[in-house]
């Protein structure tokens, strides 16, 4: 909706820390934010901008949407998720900026692909009826569709610690032999919801399945990526002030808590088998009685092929 | 026949029994539905006029409501299933409520509420005649996964309609299902205003799905535009001059408008000749709001008003309906399966609105994450209390003296229902509060 899409450059005037102007200006490109970006991932940027400026920087914020032309000197790309006709209407321009695109990885720029731009910064994906869409291959892995969709919440062991997000996919993503993940699965399904990793990392390019969105509640995240960002666009180092993130703390850490527990209390639930390679999704939380909602998950969940 | 009554008796039982326990809405329904699947259609499916179908992501409560109080206001006698109980098995058990043992429903037509998934499961047992399709927008996509997938729900609702489908013009979601109603059914159009189209981005989803632009249809001379006069007076105008109104509701906001709109046109298809503006305009300036969208309780002599959120649209709506009227604000975000366990979508609603007068509380499961929202939109919280009952006694005891705002989740608002309903006089869930 357009509450979103419309976000402006100035969003999150500031408060607390980091006032001071003068540090540099960080441009930052969303890539389809009109097309791609369901399940609030414009909250990334919305929080990639205001830590910016708490952190004393000036922010030039491009919405790039298909046939624009592609900003010169990006210091930092953001990409979402969306629907199977969201992913159709951003194909034809992702031919076109592929390749710069592909130039700028190799290059170091930081870059934060979610769910449907995650796929397709693989190399393909292959639709339930065989079909094999090719990606730009920036990231080395391959996303299968499934008739069912991984849903519920995900915790994860990162570089930047504990990762806390919500995933909602249908593709099932296999890393090719050395690619990174972008972390490990401590609750929820992942990748692939097999092998334990989740999302894959390549230079300073990530791509993750982690909604949420994920970066207000994963600061450390946030704060890595414009780390990189901030070295490229100033050629100094990142100084950042300090910002008070307890609620993100708190958000995070109570999050994981859960996640853990109820990781724990299902795999309990079937003696000890674990929930990895059940081909559906979730645990099922207390069904609600009295108004018919408490049916089961997937009732109307519809077998969509391609992503998110 | 022998089956429809033995259902009846059955499920009539269970009503009484559960009653007495004062609990769940839908038992009945499930158990007369079990012994006799067809129970609807031999019931609600003979009715005379007809039966309409509300559906669509928002405001469905609100349009029935609407709608039925209009249509009875023309002396009709409507069935319709009570707030909140928008599944079939509900349906049936507000029908248990009515029915004679001989299976007999003494109603000319039906106006039921019905959630998008639940409107088709319902229209295989009992195709509609007419449907009102209001609008599609993310919802619980833990649950429904596409914005899409909702859309094709609801067009296959409108080729299961028999006699006439009333679609939103200003959303192309919904007004593409114009191509596939059934030949013979009648298409007409609820919609706004052009002088105000400027005000439907905030309400509506970007629909992505096709590069060619849907134009937007043009309006016949029984299809219903809301034209506002002031921020709560308008009119629902019609090419053919039979305008409603100037009339003023009780619900506040621009979603309440559209959707009188939306319920003043399907009435107007319902009722053919014998349809009367000033029977409508009455009967729209009666109709309270539905519980939960800005209730109001009285909690010591000051107002409180508890508002049901959902998703960004929604949410998006109230801010905007309550906006002009600061007062202080908690808000309570719960994440079970009814909520949506996903609650990403709060990064989807801008709270700058809140960010001059800022946020009391912060309650629910989700509190410490709603916060966390609020401070990216610069809006300061003075307290996070997750726990529900906690929060509200804070709440309550430090604003005493003013009126005070509640934005929540269902089943956060469930929760502080029930607390409040023990200590103040409450109706219960699914009725109506007495205006």
């Amino acid at each position: 909706m357009s509450t979103g899409t419309g976000i402006s450059t100035e969003l999150g005037t500031g408060h607390g820390a980091g006032q001071g102007r003068g540090k540099g200006t960080v441009r930052v490109v969303h890539l389809y934010p009109r097309e791609m970006s369901i399940y609030g991932d414009l909250g990334n940027t919305r929080a990639l901008v205001s830590r910016l400026r708490w952190h004393g920087y000036e922010v030039d914020l491009v919405n790039h949407g298909p046939g624009d032309r592609f900003p010169d000197d990006p210091h930092l790309v953001l990409g979402g998720g969306g629907q199977d006709s969201g992913q159709a209407r951003v194909e034809d321009d992702l031919a076109v900026i592929g390749d710069r695109l592909k130039e700028l990885a190799a290059d170091g720029v930081p870059m934060l692909m979610i769910c449907g731009m995650y796929q397709l910064f693989g190399n393909a994906f292959l639709t339930v009826e065989g079909q094999r869409l090719p990606g730009l291959g920036i990231l080395d892995v391959t996303t299968q569709g499934n008739d069912k969709r991984m849903i519920g919440g995900v915790a994860l062991t990162t570089e930047f610690g504990d990762v806390v997000g919500y995933e909602n996919h249908s593709g099932s993503t296999i890393l090719g032999p050395g690619q990174q993940p972008f972390g490990r699965v401590r609750a929820g399904l992942g990748n692939n919801g097999n092998d334990g990793t989740e999302g894959a990392v390549t230079n300073r390019v990530y791509g993750t399945y982690l909604h949420g969105p994920v970066l207000p509640a994963n600061p450390a995240l946030a704060d890595g990526l414009l780390r990189f960002a901030v070295e490229r666009a100033t050629g100094r180092a990142f100084e950042p002030e300090p910002i008070d993130d307890s609620l993100a703390d708190q958000a995070r850490t109570r999050q994981v808590a859960r996640l853990l527990a109820a990781a724990k209390r299902s795999s309990r639930g079937r003696l000890g088998v674990a929930r990895r390679g059940v081909g559906v999704a979730r645990r099922s939380v207390g069904p609600l009685r009295g108004d018919g909602r408490g049916a089961k998950c997937d009732e109307s969940a519809p077998t969509v092929t391609v992503s998110d | 026949m022998l089956r429809t009554q033995a259902a009846i008796a059955a499920g009539k039982v269970v009503r009484a029994a559960s009653r007495l326990r004062g609990g769940g809405s839908a038992l009945p329904g499930l158990v007369a539905e079990k012994v006799d699947p067809q129970l609807l259609a031999a019931t609600i499916g003979r009715l005379p006029d007809g039966v309409v179908v509300v559906s669509g992501t928002n405001g469905k409560t609100t349009t029935t409501k609407m709608l039925v109080a209009i249509v009875r206001e023309h002396g009709k006698a409507v069935f319709t299933n009570p707030t909140g109980s928008n599944f079939t098995r509900g349906v049936i058990s507000a029908m248990l409520a009515e029915i004679g043992p001989n299976g007999r429903l003494t109603a000319d037509l039906a106006i039921l509420e019905l959630d998008e998934a639940h409107a088709l499961r319902f229209a295989k047992v009992v195709p509609p005649t007419h449907s009102l399709l209001l609008n599609v927008a993310r919802d619980q996509l833990d649950r429904f996964a596409e914005i899409d997938h909702t859309a094709r729900l609801l067009t296959s609702l409108a080729e299961q309609t028999s006699t006439g489908v009333v679609l939103n013009r200003d959303d192309s979601f919904v007004s593409r299902i114009q191509t596939h109603v059934q030949p013979g059914a009648t298409v007409r159009w609820f919609g706004v205003d052009p002088s105000i189209a400027d005000r439907l981005p905030e309400l509506q989803e970007a629909d992505v799905r096709f590069s060619d632009e849907q134009e937007l249809p043009a309006a016949g001379p029984s299809d219903g535009l809301l034209k506002p006069l002031d921020d709560r007076e308008f009119l629902v105008t019609f090419a053919d001059g039979e305008d409603v109104g100037p009339v003023t509701l009780q619900q506040r906001g621009l979603a309440a408008m559209i959707n009188a709109t939306a319920a003043t046109s399907m009435a107007r298809m319902l009722l053919g000749e014998a349809f009367r503006p000033a029977l409508a305009t009455a009967a729209l300036a009666r109709v309270t709001p539905p519980f939960g969208r800005g209730e109001v309780i009285d909690v010591e002599g000051q107002p409180l008003e508890l508002v049901l959120v959902k998703n960004p649209a929604g949410f998006t709506v109230a801010l905007g309906t309550y906006g002009s009227t600061p007062v202080a604000t908690m808000i309570a975000i719960n994440d079970n399966y009814a909520d949506g366990q996903d609650v990403s979508w709060l990064y989807d609603v801008s709270f700058e609105s809140l960010r001059e007068r800022g946020v009391a509380l912060t309650s629910g499961v989700r509190a410490y994450d709603m916060a966390l929202r609020l401070r990216y939109d610069d809006v300061v919280t003075d307290a996070v209390v997750p726990d529900l009952e906690q929060a509200l006694d804070t709440f309550l005891a430090d604003h005493w003296a003013e009126p005070k705002r509640i934005f929540c989740t269902y089943t956060a608002m469930m929760r502080l229902r029930r607390v409040l309903a023990a200590r103040y006089d409450l109706p219960d869930f699914g009725e109506e509060a007495t205006a």
